[in-house]
């Protein structure tokens, strides 16, 4: 009994040492805070996303900051599956963590194909499936804005790989509880959520937009709220383990969303402002239940007061 | 790298909005290379969120300078501060100048707050010995922004000044000057380390390119973790895109798309 308070929790068949996970995009694929943060002592990482080719990105500038928060248009670069499985994979496989590689793609047929090969390889713990994407296929339409292009593109990939798969939503939706039960009648494991809200911003003197793409996602403490809401209403409709994300920078933010209904968080622009945080936030944990005199984390989740 | 609480040993007004802040770090400062640079946390909130990266200017006994010019709301912060406050900092981080010591005729060439990473490459050519011509060339819009000149000249290299107003040294701009000393030379064994603004850098990088000089400049982007994960620091060099915080933010300057407007920060 060593082990209290405890603060293991599942997501489905993946099982975490503790709730805190680094969100896709701003973990690299481990190795870049390796002075900063021992992986041992985090719940899991979620690589940056993988995609079927080579991708180099949106034009600069890529970052723009707004009041608590941070526009971004990287465009998804990545050196694409093959490289990944050479150059990146045997890293992240020493490393003592769950380890949830983050796909995304334009078509079904690519998010197949990876799913296939990805669950082939040892190492991986579960794929995060990256539904924000435009569907070329379905023209300009996003997986994650319908609910029937989701289940579809979900069952899909049930049957291509046995990989627990963690379903991460877009906000950008007028009710983000369709989707995501679509993705749960579809045999989801998790949901994440949320993804970046689509913003922009202007320089008002040269009349030109502030991103080299024009539009860009948002992120950092400004959307958390609005992260946290989602999470709620979503908890209250589906029975998935949800991970929470969004504007997390401390413990005290992440508890917002466990008790909104999130079993695990994920700490995404944080980790630009302080690489360690990630460990601040399992430390920070730690401490309240201590004071709160709870033994078990998991008692935590969705014990909203109301 | 390390990520460290460094205390503020001052914070010096040296020019109309220019600062320089002295730092107490031992572990950066031992590690320090010329050009690499520190991503200071401006504030403990939320605005701005993200650090700034500033180069390293000098660096001696366990302590960094910085030169940095007010130029939005972390610098304004920045310029705040006062001895004995304390300041996140990470560093040392980026790729620095390469100095060979087959190179015989150097040309340090700076515009503006550009200076900031140039100084500590020029120490680096003193340490590694005689023989060699230094030549650095401190541009400004006039003399009163001409930074740490009497430290310059302390190291026993040639000195020129240009200056836009003419009010000191040569009469326009730093690139002009630069032009004319190298006029008619051709040389492998030149070498040019440069800091400024991108129009003058795109000058610096063409002359260069053209007598077949050893050319580097330090480059500056918006910047999100300064690790290299976010990949959101990006400028467009000839091989693909390049992060400043990781390729950078010393560069060849033929590894660069100088025609890229982009280059120019927003």
């Amino acid at each position: 009994m060593g082990n209290i308070p405890d603060l293991r929790v599942s997501l489905g068949r993946i099982h975490l040492r503790n709730p805190v996970l680094v969100a896709s995009g701003t973990f690299g694929y481990g190795e870049e805070y390796k002075d900063f943060v021992d992986p041992g002592e985090l719940g899991g990482i979620i690589t940056k996303a993988v995609t079927l080719k080579p991708r180099k990105g949106n034009p600069p500038p890529r970052l723009a900051e707004t009041p608590a928060g941070l526009l971004n248009s990287i465009g998804l670069e990545n050196p694409g599956v093959e490289m990944f499985l050479k150059e990146k994979l045997p890293h992240l496989k020493r490393l003592k963590t769950k380890i949830i590689v983050n796909i995304a793609g334009e078509k079904k047929t690519e998010y197949l194909y990876l799913a296939e090969k990805l669950g082939k390889r040892g190492g991986i713990d579960a794929l995060e499936v990256n539904i924000s994407c435009p569907n070329v296929e379905k023209r300009g339409l996003i997986f994650g804005t319908s609910a029937d292009l989701a289940f579809s593109l979900v069952k899909g990939l049930k049957q291509a790989t046995d990989l627990p798969l963690i379903v991460k939503l877009t906000p950008n939706v007028t009710d983000i509880t369709e989707i995501a039960q679509a993705a749960e009648e579809a045999g989801a494991e998790a949901l994440s959520l949320i993804n970046t809200i689509s913003g922009m911003a202007i320089d008002v003197n040269t009349r030109r937009p502030k991103l080299g793409a024009i539009t860009g996602g948002l992120s950092g403490p400004a959307i958390r709220p609005v992260a946290v809401r989602m999470v709620r209403q979503t908890f209250q409709k589906v029975n998935l383990p949800l991970i929470g994300i969004g504007g997390i920078m401390s413990a005290e933010d992440a508890l917002e969303f466990i008790l909104a209904g999130a079993t695990a968080v994920a700490v995404g622009t944080a980790n630009f402002v302080d690489p360690a945080v990630s460990l601040r936030i399992v430390e920070g944990l730690r401490q309240y239940l201590r004071k709160m005199r709870i033994d078990y984390f998991h008692h935590l989740i969705g014990d909203l007061r109301i | 790298m390390y990520q460290v609480k460094a205390r503020v040993l001052s914070n010096e007004k040296v020019g109309e909005a220019h600062y320089r802040m002295k730092l107490e770090v031992s572990q950066i400062a031992k590690d320090a290379r010329p050009g690499q640079f520190v991503h200071i946390r401006c504030s403990s909130d939320h605005d701005p969120l993200l650090r700034r990266p500033f180069s390293i200017h000098k660096c001696a006994q366990g302590r960094i300078d910085i030169l940095y010019q007010v130029v939005g709301g972390g610098t304004r912060i920045l310029s705040k501060k006062r001895r004995g406050d304390q300041l996140d900092l990470l560093g040392p981080l980026g790729k620095g100048f390469e100095v060979e010591p087959a190179f015989s005729k150097i040309f340090i060439v700076s515009g503006g707050i550009g200076v900031a990473p140039l100084y500590m490459v020029a120490q680096e050519i003193t340490r590694l010995g005689q023989g060699k011509e230094v030549t650095a060339l401190l541009g400004a819009k006039n003399k009163e922004l001409i930074l740490g000149k009497d430290d310059w000249e302390s190291l026993g290299l040639r000195v020129m000044i240009a200056t836009e107003d003419g009010s000191e040294g040569y009469q326009g701009l730093v690139s002009a000057l630069f032009e004319r000393l190298i006029l008619s030379q051709t040389s492998l064994s030149l070498a040019v380390y440069s800091c400024g603004p991108v129009p003058m850098l795109r000058k610096i990088a063409e002359l260069s390119s053209h007598g077949g000089f050893f050319c580097q400049v330090s480059l500056e982007q918006r910047m999100g973790c300064g690790l290299g994960a976010c990949l959101g620091c990006v400028i467009r060099g000839t091989s693909g895109y390049l992060r400043v915080c990781k390729e950078g933010p010393v560069f060849d300057a033929q590894e660069i798309l100088w025609d890229d407007p982009d280059l120019e920060i927003r």
